[in-house]
C-alpha cells in the first residue's frame, strides 16, 4: 500500500457563529462546518468531490491546504500537517480556484509563470522543459505575451492550470475550474486535466458542480452533505446503487393504445411515441423482444438516469440513496 | 530572512513592471505626485517663513523633526503601507489565494501594486531634513551625527512595527481599517511637530502607550539639545532602537496571533 497523499481522520472544522439575539447581546452558536470526515487518497487517484453548496466542501480544500486549521481530527497532505508546515505544503501542492485567478492580473501571463517559478524555486532548465509541454498542451502559445486582463475565461484558466502546475506539485487541488467555461474550453481542461493524471501521476481532487466533469475524469467520487461524508465510492458503483430505473421509448408504426406488458404500462403516449419506465428488476432484453413481437415497433431507446438524477436525489436528502448504497462508517 | 528580502525583491519588480503596462496612468500618476510633493514643500516653506518659532523652537529645529519624521514614516510607507488592506483581501477572499503560495503573506500583502511612485513621498522629507540639518544651531558631536541617522532607523521600524500591529489587528476587527488608519497616518502627524505643542497628560500618554515619542522627539532632544519637558531620564534619549525592537516583535507577535485566529476562524 502506497503511502496516501491525503489522509483525514475524523476530521472536524466548526465555527463559531455570532447572531445578535439582543440590544447588546450575541449569541453564540457553534456550526459544524466539517463534521468527522475520514478518507485517504492514494497517489495518483483522481477524485470528484462533491455536495450541494454549503455542504463543507470549500472548508474541507482550505483545511486541505492548510489555509485554515481543523478544529479536531488529524490530517496529512503530502505526509504534512497542512496548518502546521503551510508554507512547505505549499511548494508540493498545485491549487487552482475557478472563481479567481492567482495570475497578476496587468503581467503578460509569460511573466506572471515567469515569477511563479522564482517564488516556487524551480531549476530554470527544468522549468524552461515544464513550460514547453504545459504550453503545448494547453495550447498557451497564441496569448503567452498578452496581459492576464486581457484574457478570455477560458485562456486565463488555462493560463491557472499551467501556473499551478509549473513547480510538478504532487497533488493538484480544484476548486470548480470548468466555471463559467465553454464547451470547447471545458474539454480542452477536461482532457488536459486526464492526461495530467494519467501520465504525470499527479493526484488530483476536484470539487465542481459540473457533471460532466465527475463523468469524464473520476473513477471516485466523495459525496459531503450536512459536513459529513456521504458517499465514498466508484462513480460507477453510485449510479447502481440508486434504484436506476430507465426509460424505454418507443415509436410505433401508428398510434395506438398505451402499451401494457407484465405489469410495465406505458406512463405517457403521444401520438406513435410511448413512454415506458422499467424498473432495475426488469430485463431490458426480454422487454424489447416482447413488444416488437406484439407491436410493430418503428423504433426504440433505452435511457439510463443520468448522474445528475442520481445527485439530486441524494442532495435532496433523500436517505434511501444512502441505505442502498454504500454507506461511510460514521 | 535573506529569503524574505529575495520574494520582496521579486514581487516589487513584477509590481513595478506590471504598473509600466500602463504607460499613460504611469506618468500622469508620476506628475501628480511631483505636484502633491511640490505643494508640501511649499506649505512647510510659506509656515515657517510666517512663524519662525513654534513652542520655543526655531525653524530649522522644527523642521528637523518634521523631516526626520517624515522620512521614518515615509520609508515605512514604502515597505509596509499596503498592510493595512489586509481587511479587504480577508474580506474579498484573496487572501486564501496568497496563503496557498510559498511566501509569506506579508510580504505579498506589502508589496500589493508597489510602484516607484511611492518614493516622491520622500522627496520633500528629504530636502527638509536636509535643509535642516545644514542650518540648525546645533554644537554638532560624532554622537549627535551618528544619532540622525540611528533615529530615522529606528523611527522606520517603529512606524513599520505599527503597520503590521495595525494590519494583524484587522483579522480580527475586520472592518477597523478606518482606527488603523488613525493609528498611523494620526501618528506621521503628531510626530512632525514638537511635543511640548501638546498636552502634558496625552504627551505622557503616547511616550508609554504609543511609542511614538520615540520616533523622533527623544533622540531630537539629544540631538538638539534640549532638556525634557517630562523630566525623562537621559537614557530615554538613547531608548529609540531598543523601542524599534520591542514595537517589531510585537508586530511579528500579533501578526502571527492574528494570521491563526484568521485560519481557525476562517472569517
Amino acid at each position: 500500500m502506497p503511502v496516501p497523499v491525503i489522509e483525514a481522520e475524523d476530521v472536524v472544522k466548526t465555527f463559531t457563529v455570532r447572531a445578535r439575539s439582543g440590544m447588546l447581546r450575541r449569541a453564540r452558536t457553534p456550526v459544524h462546518a466539517v463534521d468527522g470526515v475520514s478518507f485517504t487518497v492514494a497517489p495518483g487517484e483522481f477524485v470528484g468531490y462533491l455536495g450541494p453548496n454549503g455542504a463543507g466542501k470549500s472548508t474541507t480544500i482550505k483545511m486541505l491546504t492548510g489555509i485554515l486549521t481543523a478544529s479536531s481530527g488529524t490530517l496529512r497532505v503530502c505526509g504534512l500537517d497542512p496548518s502546521r508546515r503551510r508554507t512547505t505544503l505549499a511548494r508540493r501542492l498545485g491549487v487552482v480556484f475557478g472563481q479567481r485567478t492567482t495570475l497578476w492580473w496587468d503581467l503578460p501571463l509569460r511573466d506572471s509563470l515567469a515569477l511563479v517559478r522564482r517564488l516556487y524555486r524551480v531549476e530554470a532548465a527544468a522549468h524552461r522543459a515544464r513550460l514547453a509541454e504545459l504550453t503545448a498542451l494547453l495550447e498557451l502559445d497564441p496569448f503567452l505575451d498578452t496581459p492576464v486582463r486581457q484574457l478570455s475565461l477560458g485562456q486565463r484558466m488555462r493560463g491557472d492550470l499551467a501556473a499551478a502546475l509549473l513547480h510538478d506539485p504532487e497533488l493538484l487541488v480544484l476548486d470548480e475550474p470548468t466555471i463559467g467555461l465553454d464547451v470547447v474550453s471545458k474539454a480542452t481542461v477536461r482532457d488536459f486535466l486526464a492526461r495530467v493524471n494519467a501520465e504525470r501521476g499527479t493526484t488530483i481532487l476536484l470539487t465542481t458542480h459540473d457533471l460532466g466533469d465527475i463523468e469524464r475524469l473520476c473513477r471516485r467520487v466523495m459525496i459531503i452533505d450536512h459536513g459529513r461524508l456521504a458517499y465514498d465510492g466508484g462513480l460507477d458503483e453510485l449510479r447502481r446503487t440508486v434504484d436506476a430505473d430507465r426509460l424505454l421509448v418507443v415509436e410505433l408504426a401508428r398510434p395506438g393504445p398505451p402499451i401494457a406488458l407484465d405489469g410495465i404500462e406505458a406512463e405517457r403516449v403521444e401520438g406513435p411515441r410511448q413512454w415506458l419506465r422499467l424498473p432495475r428488476s426488469a430485463n431490458a432484453a426480454a422487454v424489447v423482444a416482447e413488444l416488437t413481437r406484439v407491436h410493430e415497433v418503428r423504433d426504440i431507446a433505452l435511457r439510463e438516469m443520468g448522474i445528475e438524477e442520481v445527485l439530486a436525489g441524494l442532495y435532496r436528502g433523500d436517505h434511501a440513496y444512502w441505505c442502498s448504497g454504500r454507506p461511510v462508517a460514521p | 530572512m535573506a529569503d524574505t528580502v529575495r520574494m520582496y525583491g521579486l514581487l516589487v519588480w513584477a509590481w513595478i513592471r506590471a504598473a509600466a503596462q500602463y504607460p499613460v496612468s504611469m506618468v500622469l500618476l508620476a506628475l501628480a505626485t511631483a505636484v502633491v510633493t511640490g505643494l508640501d514643500v511649499a506649505a512647510i516653506v510659506l509656515l515657517f517663513s510666517q512663524a519662525p518659532r513654534i513652542a520655543g523652537f526655531a525653524a530649522p529645529e522644527v523642521l528637523f523633526l518634521y523631516g526626520t519624521s517624515a522620512l521614518a514614516f515615509g520609508v515605512s510607507d514604502i515597505l509596509l503601507g499596503t498592510t493595512e488592506r489586509l481587511g479587504y483581501h480577508v474580506r474579498q477572499g484573496t487572501l486564501d489565494a496568497m496563503l496557498v503560495r510559498p511566501v509569506s503573506p506579508l510580504v505579498q500583502i506589502a508589496t500589493e501594486e508597489f510602484s516607484p511612485r511611492r518614493f516622491g513621498k520622500l522627496v520633500p522629507a528629504v530636502l527638509v531634513l536636509a535643509y535642516a540639518l545644514a542650518n540648525a544651531d546645533v554644537p554638532w558631536t560624532p554622537g549627535r551625527v551618528a544619532m540622525v541617522p540611528v533615529m530615522v532607523l529606528s523611527g522606520t521600524a517603529i512606524f513599520g512595527g505599527l503597520w503590521v500591529l495595525t494590519g494583524a489587528m484587522q483579522f480580527v476587527l475586520i472592518d477597523s481599517h478606518g482606527a488603523s488608519k488613525s493609528v498611523t497616518y494620526g501618528g506621521a502627524f503628531l510626530t512632525q511637530y514638537p511635543m511640548t505643542m501638546f498636552a502634558r497628560d496625552f504627551v505622557r500618554g503616547v511616550t508609554f502607550a504609543v511609542p511614538l515619542a520615540f520616533v523622533n522627539w527623544q533622540p531630537a532632544l539629544y540631538v538638539l539639545d534640549r532638556p525634557d519637558p517630562l523630566g525623562l531620564p537621559a537614557a530615554a534619549r538613547f531608548a529609540s532602537p531598543a523601542v524599534a525592537v520591542l514595537v517589531c516583535a510585537l508586530g511579528a507577535v500579533a501578526w502571527r496571533a492574528g494570521l491563526r485566529h484568521y485560519r481557525s476562524t476562517g472569517s
